[in-house]
């Protein structure tokens, strides 16, 4: 292997130093095989499935479309990183697992990151925005019903209007 | 940090890491070369990352016009100022991938690129936009419909970087219809950029997907202009003399194209959607 | 005997609640442990060589320029396999590296092991191939009588029902030829797998699949070693939907860690992905219905070809659901199927989700939109008219003697309230979406309606079973299974049987291996649930029993299951083949801009008949999953 790139990057929060990388790897790649994060997966590596959803600087990007060396300095947040310092739940990670929004789970550490984000930007949003947001998101278990409940769930908790019932009719 | 990838700050620093690294792979929002060296296709050997040169990242107001940095996102071309003042570009950005793809990817990269489903250009094409370019011979001023000379190829030589894109702020209706084979996330079947310029007395109309390159549909456009009653310009409101010249916009317009059949679409299916969008697009505009 | 001071708590977790999975948790978290999550000290990366023809000779190939890239550690081709060189599921007919001749584009040719993923990439690209490409065969109807392109011939399958009287003639006949797709599985988890050497000549496998068992089988008789050598485990698996039944890289891998001494890991990508696995098979199909004038069917005759693709994968079984169904849940007195599974050097086909239903739903479903226009009635007044009900026939002749509530399903569905239509949508709301293409006036709105069922569990005289083993000890509940969880909450389920039936809280589910315990059988068929989980519950009430005659902890009890037997079909394709069946009716809400053919799907409404619900959100989760599935086949 050619010449190969050494990098600090800023982790949920930890400063973590990545040595002798190859030079094409990807922000994904060095965070799941050289950082022990493994949260984000590896669905598609091109963009196209979200399942590698992560925080740049505060902005959602795909890991996997992030040369690694290219995020040196910069703030990287990843599912691992989102619950609060005590290490409970995050009100949208519990929402998934009440709305039996996940199934295999490949999708969901994505999910949770992009529906984070969402939230953050727009606390209310309708349900055309909520399926916009998410469109960069695929998931091949769930046909989305029982996420969609889930973000729903959380906007209504956290608007006060209460929990919708979450009686699924079957 | 030293090693093959290096970050520059400025364009100058740019440039200059260009000079000293010839072959250098320039990185803007890596949406089109990540998948390309993830792939295996594309092996970097050095990179030139532009994430630190926030001159890039900017736009400005110069006179009658924009100027975008080549680093601008979709999503910020997408909202605020900036999408008000270029609505097409709005729409068009509001069109390409998902919003992570949208957060990352620019419009320097879309040039760069250069596809022929580069779903900027038939904005670019439409508004008459003019590429600029800086390099080891200094800086310089490329219409985009000669910027963009082939599929994936530009007029750009080594050690050149595209550093923003100077766009017209018109008065009048915009409209970016996109034609895929889904909803969402997807690479054009056929692209339609709509401009009219109410002070101009212009109409204008670009087509993506449907040549090697972005195109101007120059027939249709002087036939409509001939259609239009300009002197209702003053209240906003356009007329167009016959209701039957959308129609005849839209047969022009797909004169205007070269397309191919692929595993997206056929030639056939091309020129009648560019038929139908050009169409659709001239109706709302002067509805 | 631990009984919770809180049982309204474990009630709430019981059978028939949405007990909430085991394995949430970590998933939300991002620390479950997926098979492309693996490590291991020292581990290299393997990499898979593949095929760039569809039919081709291979000449020779030079792995040298391969060998002397710095990192790699190993680089295995045919030759290096020194047991079976052939697996499959049905038929051992899929080599584990192509020697002589290429099949189909993406066949493995050879594996590099390397100490980073892009050197061995860069590895296996620097092998070099002498390939003589040959004509490929790629058209599924010519393979019936062309040249064979394989020494066991082209034809996977065929086989015939007759139903009835088959020269039997209706008063309206209408017809029809109906092409389905080849449509890819497409789960979200690459498939991935680690081998790790024990050093003794043997190999642990952690891998992504739907049995592990079988997998086990076929790895061990290509390396050459007992069954006890080949231990495999389950790792976290992203979904299955068909595509990890066959082998994909198993044998790969384990070949590659017992050269190396070194535990090797291998990720495909989406592209390799799309190569590496079956795929649902495209069928082309030709119908006639016959009927009375007032719309009872007379006669169903079906020719069917499904492409199979260059290996036998489960061809055979897929034309046989293929030709069960083919008629749909009517009552039909006279049928004529004729089917063909064939070989092309097209990729491969098998197992996906619907396993041959699927294609010739759509077929009789059009059908009978068909005949319905031609008799002049309401399509889905046609199919009450004829739906099928307990005491009909299956056109194999067996009788369905359990539930068969079609004409509820129809009633139910037809009488769900349509979406009401917007009258100022949102763009993004109209076909052509965020492309903004649409012209409201020039945008209509179409109802479809139809009917489909397909079997539950295998069929066909298949011995089928699953093995569960439960231990009560210390008032806590340990399930030993090695049915693969893929994503479809078997894990939960197997918690709410053992609470229920042992009365505690605390269910632990040991990891599923082949190690431990027998095989749990597929997770495919839609059988986990009636066999893991009849395995599971069985093995609990036998604790229960011991402890109910006072028996002390720890107790412990091995139970496997096997399903009333069924019996092959005939020459006629007669026989009582099937365990059982669902039955679905959709209603299908689209618009469509009527000069772009654009659509959007506005809502699918859906009544089934899902037996008993032990799981409610799950059931949704499983309904909606695989109405996305049929919605992407249709408009993707």
């Amino acid at each position: 292997m050619s010449e190969t790139a050494t990098f600090r990057l800023h982790v949920n929060g930890t400063e973590r130093v990545v040595e002798g990388a190859w030079v094409g790897e990807s922000l994904l790649y060095v965070l799941r095989e050289r950082l022990g994060l493994p949260g984000a997966k590896n669905a598609c590596e091109q963009g196209e499935c979200g399942s590698c959803s992560v925080l740049l600087d505060g902005t959602l990007v795909c890991a996997c479309l992030v040369l690694g060396a290219s995020a040196a300095e910069r703030e990287v947040v990843t599912v691992e990183g989102l619950p609060n310092g005590d290490g409970d739940l995050t009100d949208v990670q519990q929402a998934f697992i009440d709305e039996g929004a996940v199934q295999c789970g490949f999708c969901t550490p994505g999910l949770i990151v992009t529906v984070h984000d969402l939230l953050e930007r727009n606390p209310s949003p309708s349900d055309l925005e909520l399926r916009e947001a998410i469109s960069g998101n695929l998931c091949r278990c769930t046909g989305y019903g029982r996420i969609l409940a889930a973000a729903q769930a959380v906007v209504a908790e956290r608007s006060g209007s209460g929990r919708s019932q979450r009686e699924t009719s079957a | 940090m030293n090693g093959p990838v290096v970050l520059p700050q400025s364009i100058d620093e740019t440039l200059a890491s260009l000079q000293e690294t010839p072959g250098a792979t320039i990185l803007a929002g890596g949406t089109d070369l990540m998948v390309a060296v993830n792939a295996g296709t594309h092996r970097p050997e050095s990179v030139v990352s532009l994430a630190r040169v926030s001159e890039l990242r900017s736009w400005r107001r110069d006179g009658d016009d924009v100027v975008v940095g080549a680093c601008v996102t979709y999503t910020e071309m997408e909202h605020g100022e900036l999408a008000a003042l270029v609505p097409a570009l709005c729409q068009a950005a509001r069109t390409i991938g998902s919003p992570q793809i949208r957060n990352a990817a620019t419009i320097g990269g879309n040039l760069g690129t250069a596809s022929p489903a580069g779903d900027t250009l038939p904005v670019l094409a439409a508004l008459d936009a003019v590429i600029e370019i800086r390099g080891p011979a200094g800086t310089r001023s490329v219409p985009v419909l000669e910027f963009v000379t082939g599929v994936k190829k530009t007029v750009l030589e080594p050690g050149e970087l595209v550093t923003a894109v100077r766009l017209p702020v018109l008065r009048g209706p915009q409209e970016f219809l996109k034609v895929g084979t889904r909803n969402a996330m997807v690479i054009s079947v056929v692209m339609a950029a709509l401009v009219v310029d109410l002070d101009g007395h212009t109409v204008r109309l670009g087509l993506g997907s449907v040549a090697p390159v972005p195109v101007r549909a120059r027939e249709a456009e002087v036939f409509l202009e001939g259609q239009v009653d300009w002197a209702g310009v003053g209240n906003g409101r356009v007329r167009v003399a016959d209701a039957s010249a959308f129609a005849g916009f839209g047969e022009l317009a797909a004169t205007a194209t070269a397309p191919i059949d692929d595993h997206r679409s056929t030639a056939a299916y091309r020129r009648h959607a560019v038929s139908v969008c050009a169409r659709r697009a001239v109706e709302r505009a002067f509805s | 005997m631990t009984v919770t001071t809180d049982r309204q708590e474990r009630l709430r977790e019981g059978l028939g609640h949405s007990a909430k999975r085991p394995d949430g948790i970590p998933k939300v978290r991002g620390s479950f442990a997926f098979s492309s999550d693996l490590q291991a000290d020292g581990m290299v990366w393997g990499h898979i060589l593949r095929s760039p023809h569809p039919h081709a000779r291979i000449r020779s190939i030079d792995i040298g320029p391969a060998l002397a890239v710095p990192g790699v550690h190993a680089v295995l081709t045919a030759d290096d396999v020194p047991g079976d060189k052939t697996f499959g599921l049905e038929h051992a007919d899929q080599p584990v590296f192509a020697h002589d001749v290429v099949m189909h584009i993406g066949e493995a040719l050879a594996a590099v092991a390397a100490d980073h993923p892009d050197t061995a990439r860069r590895a296996a690209r620097a092998i070099v191939v002498d390939y003589e490409e040959l004509e490929p065969l790629v058209d599924a109807e010519a393979a019936i009588t062309a040249e064979p392109i394989h020494p066991d011939g082209n034809v996977f399958a065929e086989l015939v029902i007759r139903h009835g009287d088959p020269t039997a003639v209706g008063e309206v006949v209408v017809e029809g030829t109906y092409e389905v797709g080849m449509q890819d599985q497409a789960f979200m988890g690459p498939e991935s797998g680690l081998a790790v050497p024990d050093g003794e000549g043997g190999v642990d496998l952690h891998m992504s699949t739907q049995w592990l068992h079988v997998d086990r089988d076929q790895v061990a008789n290509c390396l050459g070693l007992s069954h006890d050598k080949v231990r495999m485990t389950l790792a976290g698996v992203g979904g299955a939907f068909g595509a990890r039944e066959d082998v994909s890289m198993q044998v790969h891998l384990c070949l590659l860690a017992l050269h190396t001494s070194r535990p090797v890991k291998m990720v495909f990508t989406r592209e390799e992905s799309f190569l590496g696995h079956v795929h649902r098979h495209p069928a082309r199909m030709h119908y006639r219905h016959h009927s009375l004038r007032d719309g009872k069917l007379v006669k169903v005759e079906a020719r069917i070809v499904l492409d199979g693709g260059a290996y036998a994968s489960t061809s055979r079984p897929v034309l046989v659901n293929a030709a069960c169904f083919a008629a749909g849940p009517y009552d039909v007195p006279n049928a004529l199927i004729e089917g063909w599974a064939v070989r092309t050097n097209n990729p491969s086909c098998g197992a996906m989700r619907g396993f041959g239903a699927v294609q010739v739903c759509f077929a009789h479903e059009a059908q009978m939109d068909r005949l319905a226009a031609a008799l002049g009635m309401d399509p889905v007044e046609l199919r009450r008219r004829n739906a099928m009900k307990t005491g009909d026939r299956l056109i194999t002749g067996q009788l369905i003697a359990g539930t068969a509530p079609v004409a509820a399903l129809i009633d139910t569905c037809a009488a769900a309230p349509l979406p009401a239509e917007d009258p100022d949508p949102d763009p993004m709301a109209l076909p052509g979406g965020a492309g903004r293409t649409a012209d409201r006036g020039r945008v209509r709105r179409g109802v479809g309606f139809a009917l489909g069922f397909k079997n539950l569990m295998y069929s066909a005289g298949f011995d089928d079973y699953s093995t569960a083993r439960v231990r009560l000890e210390n008032g806590v509940a340990t399930v030993t299974c090695a049915a693969a969880e893929v994503g479809q909450g078997f894990v939960t389920l197997a918690q709410q049987i053992v609470r229920e039936v042992l009365e505690v809280d605390e269910v632990v589910l040991a990891p599923a291996e082949t190690a431990s315990i027998g095989s749990a059988g597929s997770t495919s068929a839609s059988r986990q649930t009636w066999m893991s989980g009849g395995a599971v519950e069985r093995a609990a009430l036998a604790v229960r029993a011991r402890l109910d005659a006072g028996e002390q902890e720890p107790i412990e009890e091995t139970y496997e299951h096997h399903h009333p037997p069924t019996s092959p079909l005939d020459a006629d394709g007669q026989g009582d083949a099937h365990v059982s069946y669902i039955f679905a009716a959709h209603r299908a809400v689209v618009d469509v801009d009527l000069d772009l053919g654009l659509v959007r799907v506005v809502e699918i409404a859906t009544s089934q008949d899902v037996g008993r619900v032990l799981n409610p959100v799950q059931v949704v989760g499983q309904i909606e999953g695989g109405i996305a599935q049929g919605v992407g086949l249709a408009v993707m």
